[in-house]
């Protein structure tokens, strides 16, 4: 039925979404579009999508249409497992005109979701909903449809969380935005050090808050801190240390091959350039 | 004076001075998305078109969309207009930047690679290719990098004659085919908000996944590469070796003939027969071929790509390894206490 649809938004989607309402014209004040996905046994998964141009009057509502089919045509060559799921809205709240809207795409395809973003802002979080349009009224009397919402969540590719975390570095302090440069290997893994350390600090607090009785002990948390505590392997430090010294020695030496061939290389280069003819 | 003046006068430059790329976030997902998809499917490389535009010296790179796999029925100009004409409508820039495209290891240097860039460049002045390392970004690190052909590759490429002495007279090697450009990501105030709500929504432990301690499979893949390059420049070094040999042998041919013909010449002299007619030395001794040196250079850059990779990737497994060694520490000590 329906309701037990559950949508999976990809992070890229609520990219365009934000993207597409900060261009859009100066005198709209809402952007919609098509998503496109696959659904799959009761779940919409939405990996795409794209911005579509309507203008809204007072009583009536116009999109392109054909623009929609064309850009979906388009999509479809790069990607031809991408199908038509619903369609998306900014805002924090679902007019008439969306269900005008609705009708158009449920007509494309067969259950279409309605996802809204809130990019008004309103009650200071930008809210992620999504809704199924459901009949409902006396048989004989007059139909009518309502938007039900239902479950939204997120999904992901492993890189796309990757890249995520690093667009994510520009939210700078105090809410301005900064710029970041993709790191070298080395500084993430001394940023994730740091990390780590961090969330240990604060594990440490909590279990001398405990020890000290001033918070009162959380069974839960404590079962966890255990699981914690018991994750590390177990290795004698006689074989601890005889695979990390094997493990230090072949990444030593394979350094060490690799910048050979560096300096070879470049003298191979100084050398043919040399040669004459 | 007058002519002190001129001087002083900017001289209008003719390359566009591109210190930095500049790439919004969304660019950069949709990328991600886009190699990600294309490395489940297939083995050739995903390519797009990159859109933005151009404030003082920086790139800005606004928005992207994935090319089509080639495809004979379909003709990629068509699909482009298309599609920079429907992004139009939704005031997305319009203005084409440059191009990206997958690689594995971030090993992208190869000829049609160079043609293309050639292409862009000379098309749009300031235009760069980005590549997108798929095993290393999902190893955990995102790799984005820029590139721009010098003016030597440019130099070079337009002429088409890849000999050795034109190569020294550009003093082009594989090192200074391209110049990276940094890379800079930076997101709206209104996206920031987004990446807040959804920092919410995914688990705090998603994404550590380059805190992984394995490195066999990985150095065992780059190292195999690097050996079957390292071998395809050996072949080709024994080929540039054999063609001097060649040339070495032909020179002393042709000395040897000149001197036979001079010899003989001066016995006919003497017996007073005609001298024999002078023959074209060149037509009897062709000039050797020389071999075209695009393709060392392109390999060489490849090892130098791949052995940059492998000591990176080994100087991050290392420190893992150390970070191990701490924690083990400090579990004994424990133990011990």
């Amino acid at each position: 039925m329906a309701l037990n649809l559950v949508v999976k938004v990809h992070p890229v989607v609520l990219f365009q979404i934000v993207d597409a309402y900060e261009r859009r014209n100066a005198d709209s004040h809402r952007v919609i579009g098509t998503l496109l996905g696959t659904c799959d046994k009761g779940v919409v998964e939405v990996t795409n999508c794209f911005c579509v141009p309507h203008k809204e009057h007072a009583d009536q509502v116009e999109a392109e249409l054909n623009y929609a089919m064309d850009v979906y045509e388009l999509n479809r060559r790069v990607n031809a497992s991408e199908n038509i799921v619903g369609w998306w809205a900014t805002g924090n709240e679902v007019t008439n005109h969306s269900s005008v809207i609705h009708e158009y795409y449920s007509r494309e395809c067969r259950e279409p979701v309605h996802v809204t973003l809130d990019t008004s802002l309103a009650g200071a979080r930008m809210g992620l909903r999504a809704y199924v349009c459901v009949a409902l009224g006396v048989p004989r009397g007059k139909q009518g449809c309502m938007f039900t919402p239902i479950d939204v969540g997120l999904t992901y590719y492993e890189p796309e969380i990757v890249g995520l975390q690093l667009c994510q570095k520009t939210i700078g302090p105090g809410g301005r935005s900064r710029q970041v440069q993709p790191a070298v290997d080395l500084a993430q893994v001394a940023d994730a050090a740091s990390r780590l350390s961090g969330l240990l600090d604060q594990v440490v607090q909590y279990v001398e808050e405990v020890l000290s009785e001033r918070t009162t002990p959380n069974n839960a948390v404590g079962r966890q801190l255990l699981e914690l505590v018991s994750a590390l392997p177990d290795l004698a430090s006689a074989s601890f240390a005889d695979a990390f010294a094997g493990g230090v020695k072949d990444l030593l030496m394979v350094v060490t091959l690799a910048q050979l061939i560096k300096t070879q290389l470049q003298l191979n280069e100084k050398l043919t350039l040399l040669t004459s003819q | 004076m007058a002519s002190r003046g001129g001087a002083s006068r900017r001289v209008p430059e003719n390359e566009a001075a591109i210190t930095y790329v500049q790439c919004d976030g969304l660019a950069v997902m949709k990328i991600v998305k886009h190699c990600h998809e294309e490395s489940y499917s297939n083995m050739e490389v995903a390519q797009g078109a990159l859109l933005g535009l151009v404030v003082e010296n920086r790139l800005e790179i606004t928005n992207c969309f994935p090319f089509p796999k080639h495809d004979d029925t379909m003709d990629e100009e068509e699909y482009q207009l298309d599609m920079m004409r429907r992004l139009r409508r939704v005031n997305v820039d319009h203005f084409h930047v440059g191009w990206y495209q997958s690689a594995d290891v971030g090993n992208f240097l190869s000829q049609s690679l160079l043609e293309s860039q050639y292409h862009y460049q000379t098309s749009i002045e300031e235009s760069v290719v980005v590549i997108y390392d798929t095993k290393k970004s999902a190893r955990g690190f995102l790799t984005l990098k820029a590139y721009r052909l010098t003016p030597q590759a440019i130099a070079m490429y337009k002429e088409r004659d890849y000999t050795p002495e034109a190569l020294r007279n550009l003093k082009i090697g594989y090192e200074s085919l391209f110049i990276e450009v940094p890379i800079v990501i930076r997101n709206s105030p209104l996206t920031n908000i987004m990446m807040s709500e959804l920092s919410e929504m995914i688990p705090e432990e998603e994404g550590s996944k380059f805190l992984d301690l394995g490195t066999a499979s990985v150095l065992e893949g780059q190292l195999r590469s690097l050996m079957e390059r390292v071998d395809e420049l050996n072949q080709e070094a024994i080929k540039f070796n054999r063609y001097q040999q060649l040339v070495v042998r032909q020179q002393q041919d042709k000395h040897r003939w000149l001197l036979k013909r001079a010899q003989e010449n001066a016995a006919r002299a003497a017996k007073d027969e005609a001298p024999l007619p002078e023959e074209d030395v060149n037509k009897l001794f062709k000039p050797h071929t020389v071999p075209p040196r695009l393709n060392p250079m392109i390999v060489a850059g490849q090892i130098n790509t791949y052995s940059a990779h492998i000591s990176q990737f080994c100087s991050q497994s290392l420190a893992k390894l150390y970070l191990t060694q701490a924690l083990q520490n400090a579990k004994e000590a424990k133990q011990n206490n």
